[in-house]
């Protein structure tokens, strides 16, 4: 575990998103308090059609919520620009996505070399950076490959390194394991648990499987839009616990 | 972001290829169909390109193109020659005479009578015989097309001898001259000669052809001749273009040319988008992920544009090089297929293409605009 910081990386308050309006309106998050903490891993875990996967994109500045505020690393979300918040994303934020979202024409390490492509690095510079870290990961023999060649946890490695690969100070992961053996899963979530740690970076992931929940050091677990039950693992009081659970629990 | 956007593109062959061979058809039907409009055009003003050696030609003012011959008084070669600025003014015969072959057949002929003493407008290809040779009595220089269609079956030689009105004219020597549209062969003969191998009217002079005294512009030249004859007198470019002009608004030409140029270039259009556009729709979810890993909507309309732009520059290099080769394999092969492909028909396609490949790229550009970066986080 990493040396606890009490102020979180990013933390949400009362967040409320909702889909449509009038009759087609859908109540996707029903206001949610979460903190994530940097050095940690915070699984969101539940039923489909909870809310995780659209907590997930409102935490990494994807979408904006329809109320409450979230701060991410000083910023708060809910006010920057979509501009800004594209900004945000490029410098702070790294996917993982559950299928991969590898480009098949672009290499290994070309695919791992994008968000430097993105913040405007070259192709050399981009390249060889993302063939330095694809080493690291043990992927070395592998980095001019395509991803048609590549097995599934090749592939999520070389996604894990793309989404590493610029150094952010937020991971999101969805279903990272969900395409993977059990075995490969496992070997994936240490590899994340080692990002978390050894770099300090928050890492969020969505997950169905309840295999990995162990990994977690917060499991938040969702139904309805809301967090039913948050679950610390580690060393830290669930301080961050929502109001609406605290009421709930009362109740 | 470009290398990406290339590698993107080039990485689904299939769909490389049939944007690319969309655009090529498109380009190839559009520019052979343009060449071919214009090569006929050309076929029409190609007896006037023919006459050489005279900078204006003078005619009647309601004359609407080459072909439509409203007879001068002789008396206007006269006054013609008395304009200050006109160096010289010769008598040109244009008309349309009845061959008669020894079989006993008649064959519609361009006549074209030529001044006796400076034989201005003679044919500038000679292939058999020479321009001097006119001189001599009964004396005709044919076109070697038009030797070819009296005469499928012989080679073209000196000394062939047909009628025209009665009248015999010897072959003195084969030329090449422009196609004509009417495919009619072309009879060079002396002006004075021509009058005898057409049926006496009292009008026979069909133009006058002049040129500029040293030093003096053409165009002031010819605004003198119509003010003091009151006749048309104009320059042969011009002369070309008035011919053009009137098949042009004349004739349904351009409109069914235009209809396949219409049809090529929205069904180019129509594969080219529709592909490009399954293309980007296939590859949204990349997209997304770009958009959600930071990448701007600038960034991303430029690397569609800039696929689209790689695939039309291909499509149409391919699209005209195809044109060019038909149109010089038409022509090597003796076709009579009229086929000229002016700079302006390379300008005017290549536009015609960035426009199929603006279109096909926009519908691509207004679907990546939309599309959310959480599209990513949709299994």
């Amino acid at each position: 575990m990493a040396m606890l910081d009490d102020n979180p990386l990013v933390s949400c308050r009362d967040v409320v998103k909702i889909y449509g309006s009038g009759n087609a309106e859908v109540h996707a998050l029903r206001g949610v308090d979460l903190d994530v903490y940097a050095g940690e891993l915070t699984m969101l875990v539940g039923p489909s059609g909870c809310g995780k996967t659209t907590l997930l994109s409102v935490l990494a500045g994807i979408l904006r919520p329809t109320s409450g505020t979230v701060d991410a690393l000083g910023s708060e979300l809910t006010r920057l620009s979509s501009w800004q918040r594209t900004a945000f994303r490029r410098d702070h934020v790294g996917f993982v996505f559950q299928q991969f979202n590898l480009l098949p024409a672009l290499t290994a390490a070309e695919n791992a070399a994008v968000p430097l492509v993105i913040k405007g690095y070259s192709k050399r510079k981009a390249v060889a950076a993302a063939k330095e870290l694809l080493a690291k990961m043990g992927m070395a023999d592998r980095v001019d490959n395509l991803p048609g060649k590549l097995s599934g946890g090749q592939q999520q490695r070389v996604a894990i390194a793309r989404a590493l690969v610029h150094h952010p100070h937020l991971l999101v992961c969805d279903e990272p394991t969900s395409a993977l053996d059990a075995k490969t899963g496992h070997t994936i979530l240490e590899l994340l648990r080692t990002v978390a740690v050894e770099g300090d970076r928050a890492v969020i992931i969505v997950t169905h499987d309840s295999r990995i929940f162990e990994f977690a050091d917060t499991l938040a677990r969702m139904d309805d839009g809301h967090i039913e039950s948050l679950e610390r693992r580690g060393e830290r009081e669930p301080a961050a616990v929502s109001g609406e659970i605290a009421m709930r629990q009362r109740a | 972001m470009n290398w990406i956007a290339l590698k993107m593109l080039t990485g689904n062959q299939g769909k490389y290829l049939g944007i690319i061979l969309g655009i090529a058809f498109a380009t190839l039907l559009i520019a052979q169909q343009a060449s071919i409009f214009c090569g006929l055009m050309l076929q029409t003003s190609g007896q006037i390109r023919d006459i050489q050696g005279a900078d204006i030609w003078v005619m009647d003012p309601n004359v609407q193109f080459s072909d439509d011959v409203k007879p001068l008084s002789d008396s206007d070669l006269y006054r013609v020659r008395g304009v200050p600025g006109v160096a010289w003014a010769v008598p040109f015969y244009k008309g349309l005479t009845r061959s008669r072959l020894e079989d006993g057949n008649f064959q519609q002929t361009i006549l074209l009578g030529l001044d006796d003493a400076t034989l201005v407008g003679a044919p500038q290809n000679m292939l058999l015989g020479s321009v001097f040779d006119l001189r001599k009595p009964d004396a005709v220089i044919m076109d070697v097309e038009g030797y070819k269609l009296l005469w499928p079956h012989e080679e073209p030689r000196i000394g062939k001898r047909f009628e025209m009105n009665d009248k015999q004219a010897e072959i003195v020597g084969i030329c090449q001259a422009s196609r004509t549209f009417q495919t009619f062969p072309v009879v060079y003969t002396r002006y004075s000669q021509a009058l005898e191998f057409v049926p006496p009217e009292r009008k026979v002079l069909s133009f006058v052809l002049a040129d500029a005294a040293d030093g003096v512009d053409v165009d002031e030249v010819c605004r003198r001749i119509e003010q003091q004859t009151g006749l048309r007198a104009i320059t042969g470019l011009q002369f070309e273009w008035i011919t053009m002009t009137y098949f042009m608004q004349k004739t349904g030409i351009p409109f069914n040319f235009g209809i396949t140029v219409a049809l090529g270039f929205i069904v180019g259009t129509a594969i080219a988008a529709q592909t490009f556009y399954l293309f980007t729709i296939e590859n949204i979810k990349q997209y997304g992920a770009l958009k959600a890993m930071g990448a701007g909507n600038v960034s991303l309309m430029s690397m569609i544009l800039l696929q689209a732009l790689l695939v039309s520059f291909i499509g149409f290099g391919l699209g005209i090089g195809a044109a060019a080769w038909f149109g010089r394999f038409a022509s090597a092969t003796g076709s009579r297929l009229a086929f000229y492909m002016p700079l302006e028909v390379f300008v005017g396609v290549a536009l015609a293409v960035a426009a199929i490949s603006v279109l096909s790229s926009l519908l691509s550009m207004q679907r990546v605009m939309v599309v959310e970066p959480a599209v990513v986080f949709q299994g």
